[in-house]
């Protein structure tokens, strides 16, 4: 890989640091929580870019570990005494793991639209047990539970105020940022974007195809499901609705938004996506709506237009919004 | 578990018909993918918005077989505009970008029906009252009658894939597409056609189930689910296996139905997919593994 223009990257990734970590001083507490959820939507939604972007395979399953992730959490949190979020994390990575292994191991015996097929098909499975045992999960009503303090045991114990909770979303998000570049940058993404580009040749030269893809789904489900952890953090609360397809979906609309192959189109993407659907169910009152004479699209979800924007890009514009640089952003 | 003899007679009967709405849901699924290579996402909310279709002609015209037929029509003709306005663009392009797209239109339709009919569940009424006596339990044949008539489609579309003209033309497109067009076949028109033959099917088992399940915004995609697993489990683009794994499912789920609640009966269904994909990936009743 070349490295041509490091500086350039460097300071531009500095930049968007810089910003979102002022974010929260400067926004009003409703733009504030928008932006730290914007963060863990991307961070799930760049975990699904590993598999569409690199490995070339569409998942339609990733509400399943994002939501294991949020469960695993919720029981670490609901078992230990003081809540600890290093337990949470724990948990929430194992079960959102095991899981991973699980889709893993069956879904990449598939190829293509298989694949995406089985992913959704795994996920429904895991709504399902979810769902329907009561005892342990709290069935449709969820589970609350406390939110753990920032703290390593004998140094220190912060709080989480919504600003310091933001700036730990961000810096999970950055750092798994940097990290899942650096593994598509390693010769293991290598490999796996040649499995993207050619899977029989990829078998050909010798590796092992099935392991690597393996370990892809494995790896995607693991920052999905810290996605989860975080989501529960922030929201004190898990809900089967987190395991249900809907997610996962919206997952792959944030990637084709923002661009597939670029790791933070698909957190500009969940941006775009979130920011027009605020818009739009604004925009779908009667208050705004009589005004212009459309009083009969009141009440409307916003989820129609964003459906039809998001028809439009698939048809003209399957690059994404981050399309353009993604020779750039990958270099 | 003590199960007596007749309740696992009349849940053999519940699970074939409906194995067989299934089966007619998953053979447009099928067709459509394996004629153009298209996994239609958006097949469940043709099936809810045929539904819709059929509750409304129901209440203007008060025939229950009007209401099946309008439906059937107007949603083939809807499913060819949505054809052409939104996946011939994409033909040519990785097969993946029609998921993408029909899932777009999915997410549309299903909000519109339930922004435009509500969230309230509308009931369709059986045509058909009657009851018969099967040991001392009553059932109705309203149910016996669907389950015939999704076969007597299905059969009457595999008739006419053999027999007619379009039906070869179809089978030719299948095969190879530039060929066929080669020889004069109007490939265009086939491939919208084939795209409305696999919605009106659609329509028909929305206002077919309507009686039993009541008709929402979002029983498109417990459909959609279930189809899905049905066309991996009986082999992609494969009508017969298609029929076959709907009626094992479905049956398996309604003996599973006996012993747990029916939402845990699903289990059963995904169980059969694992042990499918585990020994043979290409589906249950494809001939030769490839």
């Amino acid at each position: 890989m070349s490295r041509r223009h490091p500086f350039a990257f460097w300071s531009v990734f500095v930049a968007a640091i810089v910003l979102l970590i002022i974010a929260p001083l400067v926004l009003p507490e409703f733009w504030r929580r928008f932006v730290t959820e914007v963060l863990i939507w991307g961070l799930l939604a760049m975990s699904s870019d590993l598999l569409i972007g690199y490995t070339g395979m569409v998942s339609f399953g990733h509400s399943a570990f994002f939501g294991l992730g949020m469960y695993g959490a919720a029981a670490a949190l609901l078992t230990t005494h003081p809540a600890s979020l290093w337990a949470a994390l724990l948990y929430g990575l194992i079960a959102a793991a095991g899981v991973a292994a699980f889709v893993a191991y069956f879904s990449t015996r598939l190829r293509d639209i298989y694949f995406a097929i089985t992913t959704l098909i795994f996920s429904q499975i895991f709504y399902v047990i979810i769902f329907t045992s009561t005892a342990w999960t709290g069935g449709e009503n969820g589970l609350n539970f406390d939110q753990p303090a920032l703290a390593i045991p004998g140094l220190f114990s912060l709080e989480f105020t919504p600003k310091i909770l933001h700036w730990f979303v961000l810096a999970v998000v950055a750092g798994s940022y940097l990290l899942l570049r650096r593994i598509t940058q390693s010769p293991f993404g290598m490999v796996l974007q040649s499995i993207r580009e050619n899977e029989a040749r990829t078998r050909a030269i010798g590796y092992p195809v099935e392991r690597y893809k393996i370990v892809s789904v494995m790896l995607s489900g693991l920052f999905a499901g810290l996605a989860g952890v975080l989501y529960a953090i922030q929201n004190q609360f898990a809900a089967p609705d987190f395991v249900f397809f809907v997610i996962s979906g919206q997952t792959v609309i944030y990637n084709v938004i923002g661009g597939v192959g670029t790791l933070v189109g698909p957190i500009v993407g969940a941006g775009f996506f979130l920011l027009l659907s605020e818009a739009f169910s604004r925009l779908f009152t009667a208050k705004y709506l009589d005004p212009i004479g459309l009083h009969a699209l009141a009440g409307m979800s916003y989820l129609v237009p964003l459906g039809l924007i998001f028809i439009l890009m698939v048809i003209f514009m399957p690059q994404g919004l981050l399309g353009f640089a993604r020779r750039w952003l990958n270099r | 578990m003590d199960i007596p003899l007749d309740q696992i007679l009349v849940q053999t009967l519940n699970g074939i018909v409906t194995g067989m709405i299934l089966a007619l849901v998953a053979s447009g699924l099928t067709l459509i993918f394996g004629i153009m290579e298209v996994v239609n996402f958006a097949h469940g909310e043709l099936l809810m918005l045929g539904a819709y279709v059929g509750v409304v002609t129901l209440a203007l015209t008060g025939d229950f077989w009007v209401a099946l037929v309008s439906a059937t029509v107007l949603i083939a003709i809807f499913g060819a505009l949505m054809y052409v306005v939104t996946l011939r663009p994409l033909l040519g392009r990785d097969p993946l970008t029609t998921i993408l797209a029909t899932f777009g239109l999915s997410l549309v339709l299903q909000n519109y029906a339930l922004w435009q009919f509500g969230a309230v569940s509308r009931k369709i009424p059986e045509p058909i009252v009657g009851h018969f006596n099967l040991f001392h339990l009553d059932y109705p044949w309203y149910r016996v009658a669907v389950a015939l008539l999704s076969g007597a489609i299905i059969g009457g579309f595999w008739l006419f894939l053999k027999r007619g003209t379009w039906g070869i033309w179809i089978r030719a497109t299948t095969q190879d597409r530039v060929m066929a067009q080669a020889m004069g076949i109007p490939v265009p028109w086939v491939l919208a056609g084939v795209f409305a033959i696999g919605s009106g099917m659609a329509a028909a088992s929305g206002v077919l189930f309507g009686p039993f399940g009541g008709v929402d915004a979002t029983m498109g995609l417990s459909w959609i689910l279930r189809a899905f697993i049905v066309v991996v489990v009986g082999g992609m683009g494969s009508l017969a296996g298609s029929v076959l794994a709907a009626i094992l499912i479905s049956l398996l789920e309604a003996y599973a139905s006996l012993w747990v609640s029916p939402s845990q009966a699903v289990i059963v269904s995904f169980v059969v997919l694992i042990l499918t994909l585990l020994l043979r990936p290409t589906g249950l009743f494809v001939a030769t593994p490839r």
